[in-house]
């Protein structure tokens, strides 16, 4: 059942395409240290070299004679070092150049090294505020739509809600609120922002699902719930939550770099959306450095093409009228 | 009737969730922002700091459901409270200035784009087999993907510096008398940019939506019956496909209405445009917690209506609801 969702995914164009770009970016993420040519936050090299030590000779300082077999002496000895220490400075606002892929920001720190180390964080926040959204709405999902009732009924009622409420200005006032920085407040706030969506979607899947045959005959035939659930009914469902876990993830990135944007993210880290607060912070745009917005811009995009097109391929498999004929 | 009865019920009590969000954020959130922020404001009229603390609801020993309905009740009056950062104006005063602004540009240009998408969207069903099609539609998948206020800049970066044929950024110049033809033009010349970064980055969804609920509609019995009998193909496209395949793209404007206001208010904080957006930007940096919330309330109340509203189209247009069918 897995196996043949997965190679059907594989197979359609776009599903690859849109898999190879998450993947270069994962690549990215996780090897960021070895790309990344310099520390992210610094804006100048130094290094430090030994070229001569040169040891004087030994000194008597104190002579005793304790007995005629013991003799005690003091020694000291001067040690001269030669070091050369090499500062380069990073140029001020550069444009792209062989030394700094990306140009360098108005204090000098390189912004190549900049977008490396924020995929790593960006992604981070992406995947697990994905996931955890996925989660939270498959089992809102599964309570309503499985067991109906008045529990159905509430969750229906709060998911129309707050499907509604426009969830980043929404966003915005809880985490201007919060003083506690980090990626952890953010990831709560996004996912607890963004569970409407995709609870709906699988809700309604869940209910048609419950009223197919097969289902009926396990529920009259007495299985337990937990086995239709997890045996019969989420192995339908997997394409759905596929698509949603891409929706949310997509989503999660988006909206991390607009808080991180607005500045109310935590500045200090980088991320993608860090370095568009600063680039915009210092007026990156009037002085003309491109360089410094276009790169998170377009990596941003790309992710979210990426997740776009694996989107669209679940569409095209699950749905044969939207396929090409 | 039912149907309409059922719409207003769900958006007053979503009207109310949204007050209640904002009552209780405030006072939920772990930590102590509200004597962080009276820490920081050091030597500020003491009227302002009462302000600030009737905004957390720490200045009294009221319980929490005393001070609640005091909130409620105080909402439904159209007091918001005292705005910090504008001292001592209220905030709904403060609001109004901002309110008409924002109305223009996203009101404009999302009904703007709504309709070029779904137009576009037709087109692209209608010859999904071609390959202009299929460009247009990954075209705009990119494209979508972009932030916003992102695009805002590159927009800002290309037509107001590179090529300055644009302003930079707010809504009217400021070497023009505020009345007559000269005005407008001012008006209109400055909300070219944001209105073109709101409708770029939202159509590729109106877009997307139409062209799929029309294939959908294509492969309908009626359509393939349509093409035997040799009806024209324009008025098969026009009238029986994109007619019918308008309905849930209608819902899908009103679902979606939430997002696009986001994004609009971002444009305006990038292009410094006048409005509730920047306004909001401002209250953050301020930390004018009441006109924060007052903001949140506003653009609340503003989508709810406006989904409210396609709603009730739907039900006009769709003899299905309207019959009350289901």
């Amino acid at each position: 059942m897995l196996g043949d969702v997965f190679k059907l995914f594989i197979e359609n164009k776009k599903a690859a395409l849109g898999l190879c770009i998450l993947l270069f970016f994962v690549t990215v993420a996780i090897l960021a240290p070895v790309i990344a040519p310099y520390d992210p936050k610094v804006n100048k090299i130094e290094t430090i070299e030994i070229l001569d030590t040169d040891r004087g000779r030994n000194k008597t300082v104190e002579r005793e004679k304790i007995d005629e077999f013991n003799e005690r002496r003091v020694y000291t000895q001067e040690v001269e070092t030669t070091y050369e220490k090499n500062t380069k400075k990073f140029p001020l606002n550069s444009p792209p150049s062989s030394d700094h892929f990306f140009g360098t920001s108005h204090a000098g720190q390189d912004l190549f090294s900049q977008v490396v180390w924020g995929t790593r964080i960006t992604l981070l926040v992406g995947l697990v505020t994905g996931l955890f959204t996925t989660v939270l709405s498959l089992t809102l999902a599964l309570l309503s739509g499985y067991f109906g009732g008045i529990v159905d009924d509430i969750i229906s009622l709060f998911t129309n809600v707050f499907l509604v409420i426009p969830s980043l200005p929404l966003m915005i006032v809880i985490a201007a609120y919060i003083t506690v920085k980090g990626v952890f407040p953010i990831v709560l706030i996004l996912a607890l922002t963004s569970w409407p969506w995709p609870t709906r979607l699988l809700r309604s899947q869940v209910v048609s699902l419950k009223n197919r045959d097969f289902i009926k005959v396990s529920r009259s035939l007495g299985e337990k719930h937990s086995y239709i659930i997890f045996r019969e009914m989420f192995p339908n469902m997997i394409s759905l939550v596929m698509a949603s876990f891409f929706q949310s993830t997509m989503g999660a990135i988006m909206g991390e770099a607009t808080l991180e944007f607005i500045g109310l993210g935590n500045v200090s880290i980088v991320s993608w959306g860090t370095v568009l607060y600063w680039a915009q912070t210092n007026g990156a745009l009037l002085s003309g450095a491109w360089w410094w917005f276009l790169p998170p811009g377009i990596c941003i995009a790309l992710i979210g093409t990426s997740f776009a097109l694996m989107n669209f391929a679940i569409d095209e498999i699950s749905n044969p009228k939207l396929r090409k004929r | 009737m039912k149907y309409f009865a059922r719409k207003i019920g769900l958006l007053l009590f979503a009207l109310f969730v949204a007050v209640t969000l904002n009552f209780f954020i405030p006072r939920m959130m772990p930590g102590d922002p509200a004597s962080d922020l009276i820490d920081k404001m050091q030597g500020i009229q003491p009227e302002a700091l009462e302000s600030i603390k009737v905004a957390f609801g720490i200045n009294t020993d009221e319980p929490l459901i005393n001070q609640y309905g005091k909130y409620l009740l105080n909402v439904l009056k159209g007091d918001l409270g005292i705005s910090l950062s504008r001292f001592p104006t209220p905030v709904s005063e403060v609001l109004g200035v901002a309110i008409p602004w924002t109305l223009g540009l996203i009101g404009l240009s999302t009904v703007i784009s709504f309709f070029i998408g779904t137009i576009i969207g037709i087109g692209c069903a209608w010859n999904r087999n071609k390959k202009s099609a299929t460009f247009t539609v990954g075209f705009f998948i990119f494209i979508r993907s972009f932030p916003y206020f992102w695009l805002g800049l590159l927009f800002i970066y290309l037509f107001a510096f590179k090529m300055p044929v644009l302003p930079i950024g707010g809504s009217y110049s400021p070497f023009v008398k505020k009345e007559g033809f000269d005005y407008i033009l001012s008006v209109l010349q400055h909300a070219i940019l944001p209105a073109s970064t709101i409708i770029v980055s939202s159509m590729g969804a109106w877009i997307l939506t139409m062209r799929n609920n029309m294939i959908n509609v294509l492969a309908e019995d009626y359509i393939t019956v349509a093409l035997a009998k040799g009806l024209p193909l324009k008025r098969i496209k026009a009238l029986y496909a994109a007619k019918n395949a308008m309905l849930p793209s209608i819902t899908g404007f009103a679902m979606s209405l939430g997002f696009v206001v986001g994004g609009g208010l971002l444009t305006e904080m990038v292009f410094g445009y006048p409005g509730v957006g920047l306004m909001l930007f401002q209250a953050i940096q301020a930390k004018d917690y009441a006109l924060m919330q007052a903001i949140f309330l506003f653009i609340s109340a503003a989508v709810l209506i406006a989904n409210f509203i396609a709603d009730v189209s739907i039900m006009l247009l769709d003899p299905r609801v309207r019959d009350g069918g289901k």
